[in-house]
């Protein structure tokens, strides 16, 4: 019998607004342990939450940009269980009232496009951390991040395979990206995914028993989870077994995954509204202010790049990786520069270096409008393109002005005649074997006095006029004549 | 050697009274502290409202704050309200560097790093912290038996409970062991002491005072507020104590609306009928009958009236209370603070067994009735129900209140009991709040003011119940109920309480 996947992904998200959820400690990652927290966010007795309205505006962008309908008012619960990294005993989250619902994000996926849907999105609080054996043997907890604020992104069971799976984290993540609500930096666990997954035989439209993976963070253990355990449940299922329901724990080193003896299933959370906090009132104009204040999403500005600028699909999809990037490219643009040019010069050069060096575009000393003025300079033939990547390579070290740099670093482009031909007079005065090889008819000893004559100039030569120069040169001086 | 008579008299006039002679430097603050202090060595071995007194530091802080005073008389800054007065708080008020224990040997040797809002307010009106008070602990109580440290005695009768769960604060306020004690009320824990111990005791407006650092009960119930020797005092301490705390996010500022009633006249007081029943003793009902004529002797009209949904209070109250204490209380684990058992061979087992020890029968109790009646199945029938109770308690007191701007009723169904008369009991316990658990589920102020005493010396208590934030009218009432009733002044004999409890 052959099936079909079925997996829903529960998505946690770490915001980066500048405090904690509900005190004023900073949120930030890591920090020596302990250090980065108060009474409030450690649920000493007596500390009270409050909430920080910061993270109402980021999860009402989060979304809208999701396409959810956002509640005009929900509801802070208590979910209560016991366990060390929770000092509280229970996390304030959200139940029967959630912020946002009701939403979809489109996903790209080998089969075509996919619309997969969203329940809810709903604010709760991180827990700590628990450190076993880090200081000397047994376990000790740190609390820095406690009340670091999450939304929790609950989508349907939409997807199909490993790979939608895949690519539909990877554009919740893009997403959250875009809009500067996440670090999204998975490997320090501000972005992480439940996944459940049940099999049924195609054609079939009932769901399957599922199983759930907890705390997945990495793309590549998401979907390596997925297949290892559809294959489990098939393996079942073929040898006439049942799938049983319960919390699985996801070993990536091993490649597999094992039960938790059924013992999350037991938990009744025993949820109820928090008392310590009023209802959320978001207004018609809140949504509508923070409508206002989203960017161009990572799906919509690729469609315009290939669709309005001609930009390939494959650049595209580089230009829009990150906010960064994206917005870089953009203050390329409104250099008034070429789009190829501008596409050449972030795609090739400028992303080239960043790979070859391990840096990301976030943080160089200088922005798009940098670039922007670099690539005009060279469209202008002020300076030449040989020049124009040194004074790349300045500004990835040192950041500066590319004009300026062009003067002070003596790479403004020798474009005027007596320049051109005072180098081109030096280039044969220096290489008449080259010069009796092009009168005899060899074309390289063209590209050889070319090299020559650019070195005479210093490199800074705009190499079409130099080029027209040199042929003018050795063409109009004769037939032959030495 | 006979004592001075003046040292005795600091700790029986009122804390106004007393600030008023500290700001005239008639007396220091050094010797009104003094004078606490030995009270508190010479009787709390008996009364044992305290479980905490801060001698020397408080001896300290007296310095301090009469450098204030005398900086003040010699024309510099004017000093604060209660500059140099000697007060006392509930265990259950979160106090910086000050044990807090809630009297649970579960809070054993925790040292808060914070102050709660109320003592911050308390510290900043120039008041002197004497100690910690005892209490039911967690203040789930009626009696103060609950309390894992010792019982509280009743000033009045040393073989009769305080009240609860603020047993000590309600004692030591009439023990003249402080000028004013704080205290928490969740369903009558204020309200319920100051009757049986004969002193003021309000229950504010919820949202009037911050709950930030009370070590939380039932978060949707619990306030904090002032036991107090005169109703002067408990407006003067409510005043301090009230207003918005950015740290609370259910705290509010009175609305600019609120009355400021200064006298009855006019005033029209409702006398719920539910509450004169034969369940209540004769001498109790009396008494409320007698401060209806003296409110209506200075002008207000008093009638009987139907008080709806009254059936519901007590089962309502014990469901939502416990509900939340499981929740609250689910933090006191071992983990960081507090109580860990010594032995354990797993992160399950050094959970059950620090709660297993750390808490009183009375706490498990209401922790394992909390934790089922929000169990999965459960739920709706129990949690649910009782909201859409609570919402119909809440509309009825609305009802009454517009044809009724105060509501005038015992606040327990007799005076003090004797120590263990109802503690093998629970459900006779619970009924000690019939009275008082309403105004709780609905959030609006109630006080309780001396107006007499019973055929055997002791107090007896009347609760005056209004709207939110009406907590002026409830001190203009009790102002005239507290003038004609003629209990000011009169005070507990703390050598026949040390003989009787001898003899008990
Ligand atoms: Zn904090």
């Amino acid at each position: 019998m052959s099936y079909e996947i079925v997996c829903g992904l529960e998505i946690h998200a770490e915001l980066s607004t500048a405090t904690k959820i509900w005190c004023g400690c900073e949120n930030a990652f890591g920090g020596e342990p302990n250090t980065r927290c108060c009474p409030v966010c450690t649920g000493l007795p007596g500390a009270l939450p409050v909430l920080n309205r910061r993270v109402v505006e980021f999860a009402v962008k989060a979304g809208l940009a999701m396409h959810c309908e956002i509640a005009p008012r929900s509801v802070m619960a208590r979910k209560n269980y016991f366990y060390p990294d929770m000092p509280k005993a229970y996390q304030i989250s959200q139940f029967e009232k959630p912020m946002c619902i009701g939403g979809y994000v489109d996903v790209e996926t080998s089969q075509g496009p996919r619309r997969i849907r969203i329940t809810r999105i709903h604010i709760e609080e991180d827990a700590g951390k628990l450190l076993h054996d880090a200081y000397g043997t047994g376990t000790l907890v740190d609390l820095n991040r406690c009340g670091v604020p999450l939304i929790e992104i609950v989508g349907e069971p939409d997807l199909r395979s490993s790979e939608e799976t895949k690519n539909y984290m990877e554009a919740v993540r893009e997403i959250l990206e875009a809009i500067a609500v996440s670090d999204v930096k998975m490997q320090e666990g501000s972005m992480r995914a439940d996944v459940n997954v049940s099999i049924r035989p195609v054609g079939e439209t009932a769901l399957g028993t599922r199983t759930e993976m907890k705390n997945l963070n990495s793309f590549r253990a998401v979907q390596r989870a997925v297949d290892a355990e559809a294959k489990r449940q098939e393996a079942l299922l073929a040898a006439g077994k049942k799938v049983v329901q319960e919390t699985r724990q996801w070993d990536d080193n091993r490649g597999e995954s094992r039960g938790m003896r059924g013992k999350e299933d037991a938990q009744d959370y025993r949820y109820f509204p928090e008392p310590d906090l009023l209802p959320i009132l978001v207004t018609p104009e809140d949504v509508a202010r923070i409508a206002a204040e989203l960017p161009e999403l990572p799906a919509a500005r690729r469609a315009r790049y290939v669709g309005t600028l001609g930009i390939a699909p494959a650049d595209a999809e580089l230009l829009t990786r990150s906010r960064a990037e994206a917005g870089m490219f953009e203050d390329v643009l409104a250099q008034g520069v070429g789009v190829r040019a501008a596409v050449t010069w972030m795609v090739v050069e400028l992303f080239g270096r960043l790979n070859t060096t391990g840096r990301s575009a976030a943080d160089l000393p200088f922005g798009g409008a940098d670039l922007g003025r670099l690539v005009a300079l060279v469209e202008a033939a002020k300076v030449n393109p040989g020049s124009a990547r040194r004074i790349l390579a300045e500004l990835m070290e040192k950041g500066g002005e590319p004009g300026r740099l062009a003067e002070s670093m003596g790479l403004m482009a020798v474009s005027d005649a007596g320049g051109l031909s005072v180098a081109i007079a030096t280039a044969l005065a220096q290489n008449a074997t080259a010069l009796a090889d092009y009168r005899s008819g060899s074309a390289k000893a063209f590209g050889f006095l070319m090299g020559q004559a650019m070195k005479a100039a210093g490199g800074r030569a705009d190499p079409k006029l130099l080029s027209a120069a040199l042929r003018e040169a050795l063409d109009g001086a004769g037939n032959g004549e030495a | 050697m006979n004592r001075s008579e003046g040292p005795e008299d600091l700790c029986r006039i009122d804390a106004l009274a007393l600030a008023g002679l500290l700001k005239l430097r008639e007396v220091s603050s050094v010797e009104a502290t003094r004078a606490f202090l030995d009270r508190i060595a010479r009787y709390d071995g008996t009364v044992g409202a305290f479980l905490h007194v801060r001698t020397e530091d408080a001896l300290k802080d007296a310095e301090s704050a009469q450098r204030t005073l005398d900086a003040a008389a010699s024309g510099g800054p004017e000093a604060p309200a209660f500059c140099g007065v000697p007060v006392a708080l509930k265990d259950n008020l979160s106090t910086k560097g000050i044990p807090t224990t809630c009297a649970s040997k579960m809070l054993e040797g925790y040292l808060p790093p914070y102050d709660a809002t109320a003592v911050e307010r308390v510290k900043a009106s120039g008041a002197v912290v004497l100690g910690k008070l005892n209490m039911d602990e967690f203040a789930m109580g009626s009696s103060n038996e609950n309390s894992s440290v010792k019982p509280v005695r009743n000033p009045w009768d040393a073989t009769r409970v305080p009240g609860g769960s603020s047993g000590g604060s309600a004692a030591a306020a009439a023990a003249g062991f402080a000028a004013f004690t704080l205290g928490s009320d969740t369903g009558g824990s204020i309200r319920l002491p100051a009757a049986f111990c004969g002193v003021v005791g309000l229950k504010p407006t919820y949202g009037s005072v911050s709950r930030y650092g009370l070590v939380a009960f039932a978060s949707s119930l619990d306030q904090i507020g002032p036991l107090t020797r005169s109703v002067a005092d408990a407006e003067s301490v409510f005043g301090l104590l009230a207003g918005r705390d950015p740290h609370d996010a259910t705290s509010v500022d009175r609305p600019a609306t609120a009355s400021a009633t200064r006298g009855v006249k006019g005033l029209r007081v409702g006398i719920p009928r539910e509450f004169l029943t034969d369940a209540v003793q004769p001498e109790v009902r009396d008494t409320v009958r007698r401060a209806a004529a003296w409110l209506s002797a200075e002008g207000a009209t008093c009638v009987e009236c139907a008080l709806p949904a009254v059936d519901y209070w007590i089962p309502a109250y014990y469901v939502v209370s416990s509900a939340e204490a499981s929740s609250n209380l689910a933090r006191f684990d071992g983990v960081r603070y507090g109580h860990r058992a010594g032995t354990y061979d797993s992160i399950a087992s050094m959970y059950s067994r620090s709660r297993s020890e750390g808490f009183g029968a009375e706490v498990k109790r209401r922790i394992l009735l909390g934790t089922f009646v929000l169990s999965a199945g459960y739920h709706d029938a129990y949690y649910g129900s009782a909201q859409k109770a609570r919402a119909h308690i809440r509309a009825g007191f609305e009802g009454v209140f517009r044809d009724h701007d105060v509501l005038l009723s015992p606040v327990a169904p007799q005076t003090a009991f004797r120590l263990g008369e109802k503690s093998g009991d629970p459900l006779q316990m619970y009924l000690q709040d019939i009275c008082t658990v309403g105004a709780s589920l609905a959030g609006i102020p109630a006080l309780s003011v001396p107006a007499g005493f019973d055929g055997e010396g002791l107090p007896i208590g009347l609760q005056l119940t209004g709207p939110a934030f009406s907590e002026n009218v409830l001190f203009a009432a009790a102002g005239c109920i507290e003038r004609s009733a003629g209990c000011l002044g009169r005070f507990p004999d703390l050598d026949r309480a040390v003989a009787s409890a001898k003899g008990a």
